[in-house]
């Protein structure tokens, strides 16, 4: 099962201090929206967050990778989640909320200064947890709130009653946005927008197919570090252009037979968010020669995958490339409520298992995966749904599973000793052993 | 050639010296705060018995919690291996190895030779593991040693429905208010108990021969209970505490 040990040339990615530089620019954007004359919206990282965008210049502040963020930092993670429950807001409750809630509660932005007011506040409610969570930032922090309802169901059926459902409520929602903040809406900027979401979403797409390669170009962490400017700043041409960058990069990396780990001898998937406080993990079984080459968590929450003509998972075409009418607003509407129908992050992780089984199976084999490693993430109701199903359906298979107990965003939650103690016990049943030993 | 597996767990250390595939020694002594020392006190101990010193064992290899705390050891291995590779020298039919130590509980799918295919263990909870039916003997105002055989003679089954050991004891607490007979609520603990284990070893997919180890294996009670989860024969070698030491120092031997 386990290939032979060989060693890969590898190289650095040129494209990743660009990641890095664009997500800096995004964070002092939320601070700076303000002087900079744009708007500042707050709002869940999966809302629909092209819409805004005929409002003109923007900044939308998006709670999870802000959660997610914070969490890195033990001691002011601690006086987040210590601030959201010293308001009564139970420990079990989703993690990033809570730490966007103690920033809030606290006045502190995690980049300096004091936590940045928002114009209004849209939510795409597609996590139950989450709508709430804006709309207590709404009374908290006085700003009006919008919240948009996600039809959920099997995919494929009932297309066009959630079509409709949803184009209600968005051309509802410009309604709601032109009356608070007096601003006339141009369909032109938002055609804009939603063309770079679609494309930035194709291309990381596009990027992750190339994992399919051994040895695999990326790997999860730096993965983590690239997928993120496809939540942030996807409705963003500049957006656009990381992602094209990226792509060529990739591409050539693979023809070139350029490892993300030079010592690949197993490729893992995981699942769930990771503890983002402890990364260190990817590196740690890096020491076995492990690579991790992805997961439905990172390729679906910025991207989707939908079957090739020859059978294989591939990128999915833009509503431009698919030749849907994109001339009224009408128009635009439709094809951005398809995309978000056709998102497996909603579809499946959040609302149908078995259906993300079914996806995981078509990952670990074209993804060429040894194993995989489950993070039972106790800061995420929506990413827990469904994990022991999915494992079971991998195991099931004769797929080798671990799993681990944590939470994405709250320290107190985490193991660390005993999840390396369990990773070393999983290593050793895929016969792996430290390569350094 | 004679190998030594040490086995530092939570609450003891044991050590076990082998021979070409015979047992030498063995040694136990709690772990306390200083888990290196304590494995420096087994191994002496286990030394002393076997008539040796330390430059006769070839290969020394060290396993659970504090392993890496083992400053003499060759090298370590995982306790999952551990257990497998010990449960299948022992009874070469194992097939699921159920571990319950004083704070993990784990179950392991393993093949003839004693290679782990899967396993899981007890996520970050006592309510699957010794220390539970330690805190709920307290509880009930029983040795530990005596809690096994008294859930023997219990008459009626209660359900303890909290699976987090601090709501249990709660429940235990309530039970005691409500009269409840010593005996049915040291049987409700360890039904308790075995329930979890059983989800767990369940998880890995149970086979026959079903052994069991670790300490908490010699408490007939728990037995009892999970025989009745299980619906099946549970296998118990002579020395259950002592198989995780036994499997390191057989790897050191492989």
């Amino acid at each position: 099962m386990v290939t032979s040990i060989k060693k890969y040339q590898t190289r650095p990615l040129d494209s990743f201090k660009k990641a890095v530089e664009l997500r800096k620019e995004y964070y002092q954007n939320v601070r700076e929206a303000k002087q900079q004359g744009k708007l500042l919206i707050t709002g869940g990282a999966d809302s629909m967050v092209a819409l805004p965008a005929g409002l003109g210049d923007y900044v939308f502040f998006e709670g999870e990778p802000y959660g997610a963020t914070i969490s890195m930092d033990p001691e002011f993670s601690g006086k987040c989640v210590e601030a959201a429950e010293a308001k009564n807001f139970a420990r079990d409750m989703c993690a990033y909320m809570r730490n966007y809630w103690g920033s809030m509660f606290l006045n502190k932005y995690y980049f300096g200064g004091e936590f940045p007011k928002p114009d209004f506040v849209m939510q795409l409610g597609f996590c139950d947890t989450h709508a709430k969570w804006m709309q207590q930032v709404g009374e908290y922090m006085n700003a009006p709130y919008f919240g948009i309802d996600m039809p959920v169901g099997t995919p494929g059926r009932n297309v066009e009653a959630k079509v409709k459902y949803l184009t209600s409520q968005m051309n509802d929602a410009i309604e709601w946005m032109q009356k608070v903040t007096g601003r006339k809406y141009d369909d032109d900027k938002l055609r804009e927008a939603v063309r770079n979401e679609c494309k930035s979403s194709t291309l990381w797409s596009e990027i992750v197919c190339y994992n399919k390669a051994i040895p695999a170009p990326l790997e999860q962490r730096l993965i983590f570090t690239l997928f993120i400017i496809c939540i942030l700043r996807r409705y963003e041409r500049k957006s656009v252009e990381f992602y094209e960058t990226l792509r060529d990069e990739v591409k050539q990396r693979v023809a070139d037979g350029i490892a993300a780990v030079a010592t690949e001898r197993c490729r893992l998937m995981d699942d769930s968010q990771p503890p983002w406080y402890f990364l260190q993990l990817y590196k740690y079984m890096e020491k076995y020669g492990v690579s991790v080459v992805g997961s439905h968590y990172s390729f679906f929450l910025g991207g989707s995958l939908e079957e090739m003509p020859d059978g294989s998972l591939g990128a999915p075409k833009t509503p431009d490339e698919m030749g849907m009418p994109m001339k009224t607003r009408e128009d635009i509407l439709r094809a951005y409520a398809l995309w978000y129908i056709k998102k497996p992050i909603i579809s499946q992780m959040f609302a149908l298992p078995h259906f993300k089984s079914e996806t995981m199976l078509r990952l670990v084999k074209e993804w060429k995966v040894n194993g995989v490693i489950f993070h039972l993430n106790r800061g995420c109701e929506g990413t827990a749904m469904g994990q022991m199903e999915n494992r079971l359906a991998l195991t099931k298979a004769g797929i080798p599973v671990m799993t681990y107990e944590g939470n994405m965003a709250d320290r107190r939650e985490f193991d660390e000793a005993q999840t390396l103690r369990r990773i070393d016990a999983f290593m050793e049943s895929l016969g792996l052993s430290k390569l350094e030993s | 050639m004679i190998t030594a597996g040490i086995d530092v767990g939570s609450k003891t250390v044991k050590v076990v010296i082998l021979q070409d595939g015979k047992i030498l020694a063995r040694s136990l002594v709690l772990t306390g705060f200083e888990q290196g020392k304590a494995a420096e006190e087994a191994f002496a101990l286990a030394l002393k018995q076997a008539g040796l010193s330390a430059k006769d064992i070839q290969k020394v290899v060290a396993t659970g919690a504090g392993r890496t705390s083992v400053s003499f050891a060759t090298e370590s291995v995982s306790d999952v291996a551990a257990d497998a590779r010990g449960a299948v020298f022992i009874n070469p039919n194992a097939r699921t190895v159920i571990d319950v130590g004083a704070e993990e509980g784990r179950g392991i799918s393993t093949d003839t030779r004693g290679k782990v295919i899967d396993f899981a263990v007890n996520e970050r909870c006592a309510a699957g593991a010794g220390t539970f039916t330690e805190a709920m003997s307290r509880a009930i105002e029983v040795k530990l040693e005596d809690m096994g055989e008294l859930s023997l003679k219990s008459t009626q089954e209660i359900p303890l429905n909290a699976q987090c050991a601090v709501f249990a004891e709660s429940e235990v607490v309530s039970l005691v208010h409500a009269k409840t007979s010593k005996e049915d609520i040291a049987r409700a603990i360890h039904d308790g108990i075995s329930n979890r284990i059983a989800a767990m070893a369940r998880r890995v997919g149970v086979q026959n021969d079903i052994v069991l180890i670790g300490g908490v294996a010699r408490n007939k009670g728990f037995v009892a209970s999970l025989k009745r989860q299980l619906e099946a024969d549970i296998k118990i070698p002579d020395e259950p505490e002592y198989v995780g030491a036994l499997g390191a120092a057989v790897i050191a031997a492989s």
